[in-house]
């Protein structure tokens, strides 16, 4: 039995590849062999959808607006959470486990629910259509995530860590940045890592907030699908073109990712 | 229950060893009689870990035979061994009872359940564990975890050896002593095989009948503690096991005699050959302050209790002795005398005239 | 863990109470303001007390989007938490494959939500998608935009395909973190590879399956863009989950008032299995 084991993780990768190979197949078919025909590889190669996005600005623009979004939501959400989860893991504090509970359920809060107000609530302090409105309205998930990983990283710091430096006479910013920082480098990493990638991959809010000048490459996506009729290789192309991030910092945090699903307490 | 032996073993981690340093057990002949209680020490790295593996079934060796009582198991599945073992670490079946714990071993083999009542009662009380029973195990502190790994053990009755690695890592100083002297009782009461292993000499001698002393991938002595003390076989067994270790120092020889100091030494074993290194060992029992002698300084006096440790500037080497309590000590310039009984040349490490193993 | 009591960590505390506070209590408010009004227009409102609500649960329209809702829930968790704890058994413990196993399965987790949809699409056409199209020629009638039953298997598959990796991930990182002396006591033991699952493997998983199980169950229950993308909630509303009548509702008919007091009985249930989730987990870490 063991002999065999493989074959299943083989199996379920390439169950997991199929619609990507398909979606990455297509990105090189002209619309008319999409849907003239039913073909495997692409008959005629071509490489006009990739060229029209990035030559169009309302294509590239879509994936500037997108990272620069999500990389204003990577920073706040683990520069916000870094003293909170070091509060969490080290202190008592009156009410601090019902503000950790409280912290939880907004990582659960859905998007639909939140869409509405928060067209309303962006646009009455004149910051609909902006970068930092959607990096914003992104913390309401992406910190809770980060102070959850976060302390779970910390708390397998052991806290003589802490008093030594204080020993040795290290004040408590320079033991937080020169020491513990450092050490929990890798939470950071980890923290950081997820905060992109639900930042990368949510798109209600995201669109909901924006209308032109911040307008996400999904958005754009979904624009497309429905006024230039059924340009399915440009989509299929956009689409391809948004995993690459993700496959990139996949690989950065690949030993981590687990943890860090587990919220840091594996 | 079963003799073990070990024939002409040799183990590398590496496909195809080139070096002598590639090879992490070296050359091993030993016989362990049905029922005795060994210890294997050596510092960490010696290979000692690596033999364990190898008679536990989780290696297999490169080169040489495991059998157990004749039979041959040098391919066999750690299951087919019918061994037992305790780890460095405490392994409990955290979701089950203590008693589930017990019974584990014998409802695994189908064991009929009152018999595996009746075998795990017995064993609980062997080990003190009966008041416990009923709690779940991952409650227990770590020195009632290992019990209950040695128990899982005791409980079977087809069980060939028992081994340890190190199963007292992990407990409280205070406890070390107690599990120690209940492992003893329970060698005595059940007269199993027990292989255990250890860096801590203490612990390999209050356990073992027979101590294999490892270093380097080589058994370099295998003889009762008290053997070890008074006859090592290597400077290194001298060192390693005594506190403080054996004093070793150069010497020269000339007709097969040790001089050193400018002077004949009377040793215990005369050498007919001479290598590159040869040395004067003697442990600091066996050393006294003479009227004439080697001269030395003294350099420091320590209390260890019943005597002192005198640390000695000898000829440019460190020299030790154990004075006891009352004698004088001398203050600055000394002369030392070694008992010519207790006193060996030893020739690139190895005790000079003889050899283990040839 | 004797961690000292020391009020001043508030200030630490601070950024982030207000940056989730503003993102999380004025919109609150302004849904609990919605569901007690009554609107005609113009930005006028009137007190309308409690009828949304009562409406809301006399209303079969609701009542077949929450049914849909656990359905939905309950089937993937049946999928995914078995084939998870399989896969993730079944993986390498060690050398090169670890890391490509770790990074491919990772992949669907980093894809944005819209474009999984999208992708979805494309593969299940029943004319010129992959999947669609394999069905077809084997002989089954497949045509996800029509049938109901394949509307329910695409809307499945895709969860399947984009949420089991994290229940391997999970469990995987559980299961390494059993020392090999376990398995060599259960070896020595005689423990059969059942044995040896049932009493050491599971035990060792059952913190991170929990974290599986509710992740799992709260994430399908927001779970919104993609069947938007893959079917727009159809045929009919045959696949209308609770997130996409919310969003027809709020977005769509404009209905602020019904939406509004929806939002709030389904913040209700998230809440209350968060709560589960917060319990299980604390008891867990006292353990």
């Amino acid at each position: 039995m063991k002999r065999y084991a493989w074959l299943i993780p083989t199996i379920y990768i390439i169950f997991l590849m199929l619609p990507i190979y398909w979606l990455v197949t297509m990105s090189f078919k002209t619309t008319n062999e999409i849907l003239g025909s039913f073909t495997l590889f692409p008959q005629r190669f071509t490489l006009d959808n990739y060229r029209t996005i990035f030559t169009d600005p309302t294509w590239y623009w879509g994936y500037i607006n997108s990272i620069i979004y999500v990389s204003l939501n990577t920073v706040i959400s683990v520069a916000a959470a870094l003293p909170a989860a070091y509060a969490f893991s080290r202190y008592r504090f009156l009410g601090d486990k019902h503000l950790f509970f409280w912290l939880l359920t907004n990582r659960m809060a859905p998007a639909a629910v939140f869409a509405l107000p928060f067209f309303q609530l962006y646009s009455a302090i004149e910051l609909f259509d902006t970068h930092i409105a959607v990096a914003l309205a992104h913390t309401l998930f992406n910190i809770p995530l980060a102070v959850w990983i976060l302390e779970g990283f910390m708390s397998g710091v052991p806290r003589q860590l802490d008093e030594t430096a204080y020993v040795d006479g290290y004040s408590f910013p320079a033991f937080f940045t020169k020491i513990f920082i450092p050490t929990i480098g890798a939470g950071i990493g980890v923290a950081a890592f997820f905060c992109f990638m639900f930042s990368w991959v949510e798109l209600l809010l995201a669109k909901t907030l924006t209308a032109v000048y911040a307008k996400p490459i999904a958005a754009t996506m979904t624009k497309t699908a429905s006024t230039s009729g059924y340009e399915l290789g440009l989509l299929a192309a956009a689409g391809t073109l948004t995993i690459i991030p993700g496959a990139i910092v996949i690989w950065f945090v690949r030993n981590y990712i687990a943890k860090g699903f587990a919220l840091g307490r594996v | 229950m079963a003799k073990i032996t070990l024939s002409d073993l040799r183990h590398s981690y590496f496909t195809k060893p080139k070096t002598p340093d590639d090879w992490a057990l070296k050359q091993l002949d030993i016989e362990w009689e049905d029922g005795g209680a060994y210890a294997l020490l050596g510092p960490s790295g010696c290979g000692k870990s690596t033999l364990l593996n190898i008679i536990s079934g989780l290696l297999v060796p490169s080169h040489g035979r495991v059998l157990f009582n004749e039979l041959d198991v040098t391919h066999a599945s750690t299951a087919d061994r019918k061994i037992a073992q305790v780890f460095q670490f405490p392994v409990v079946y955290d979701s089950m009872t203590v008693f589930d714990n017990l019974a584990f071993p014998l409802r695994n083999r189908g064991v009929a359940e009152d018999e595996v009542t009746k075998r795990v009662h017995e064993v609980a009380e062997m080990t003190d564990l009966t008041a416990m029973l009923k709690n779940r195990a991952s409650g227990l502190t770590a020195d009632g975890k290992q019990k209950i790994s040695l128990g899982r053990g005791l409980v079977r009755t087809d069980v060939n050896a028992i081994l340890f690695d190190e199963p007292l890592t992990v407990i409280d100083p205070h406890l070390k002593f107690l599990l120690r002297a209940k492992l003893k009782e329970l060698h005595q009461r059940v007269n199993n095989t027990m292989i255990y292993v250890t860096h801590d000499q203490t612990e390999a001698l209050t356990f073992a009948d027979q101590v294999v002393v490892m270093n380097v991938g080589e058994v370099v002595q295998i003889g009762t503690p008290v053997e070890l003390f008074e006859e090592p076989q290597h400077t290194f067994v001298g060192h390693f096991i005594g506190s403080p270790g054996m004093n070793v120092v150069p010497c020269t020889i000339e007709s097969g005699s040790a001089i050193f100091g400018g002077r004949k030494i009377k040793t215990a074993n005369k050498v007919t050959a001479t290598t590159v290194k040869t040395e004067l060992g003697v442990r600091p029992e066996f050393v006294s302050f003479a009227k004439t002698g080697v001269a030395a300084r003294v350099v420091k006096v320590a209390d260890a209790g019943r005597f002192n440790i005198v640390e000695t500037n000898c000829q440019g080497h460190r020299v030790y002795l154990l004075s006891a309590k009352g004698e004088p000590i001398p203050s600055g310039a000394a002369k030392l005398a070694f008992d010519p009984e207790n006193t060996r040349i030893y020739l690139d490490g190895w005790l000079g005239g003889r050899r283990v193993g040839s | 863990m004797n961690k000292p009591v020391n009020q001043k960590a508030w200030f630490f505390v601070l950024p982030v109470l207000l940056l989730v506070a503003f993102n999380a209590i004025v919109p609150l408010m302004t849904v609990v303001n919605y569901s007690v009004q009554e609107t005609f227009g113009n930005n006028e409102f009137f007190w309308s007390g409690v009828i949304w609500f009562e409406e809301l649960m006399r209303n079969p329209r609701f009542h077949d989007s929450l049914g849909r809702q656990f359905t939905f829930t309950l089937t993937i968790l049946a999928i995914e938490i078995p084939l998870g704890v399989i896969i993730a058994l079944a993986m390498p413990r060690k050398g090169i494959w670890v890391s490509v196993c770790l990074v491919l399965m990772a992949l669907p987790l980093l894809i944005p939500w819209n474009v999984v949809g999208a992708m979805w699409n494309i593969f299940a056409l029943p004319e010129i998608g992959l999947l669609g199209k394999t069905l077809n020629t084997l002989g089954f009638d497949y045509n996800y935009t029509r049938q109901t039953g394949a509307a329910w298997f695409t809307l499945i598959t895709m969860d399947v395909w984009h949420w089991t990796s994290l229940v391997v991930l999970l469990s995987y990182a559980g299961l390494v973190s059993i020392p090999d002396a376990y398995y060599q006591a259960a070896r020595i033991d005689g423990a059969s590879p059942w044995a040896i699952f049932r009493y050491i493997q599971l035990p060792k998983m059952k913190r991170v399956l929990t974290i599986a199980i509710l992740l799992r169950f709260m994430d399908s229950f927001n779970i919104y863009t993609e069947p938007l993308v893959l079917t727009g909630g159809g045929p009919g509303n045959s696949t209308t989950l609770l997130s996409i009548d919310l969003a027809k509702k709020a977005l769509g008919e404009f209905d602020l008032g019904p939406a509004a007091a929806m939002s709030l009985i389904y913040f209700l249930v998230i809440l209350l299995t968060s709560w589960i989730f917060y319990t299980l987990m604390m008891r867990n870490e006292e353990q």
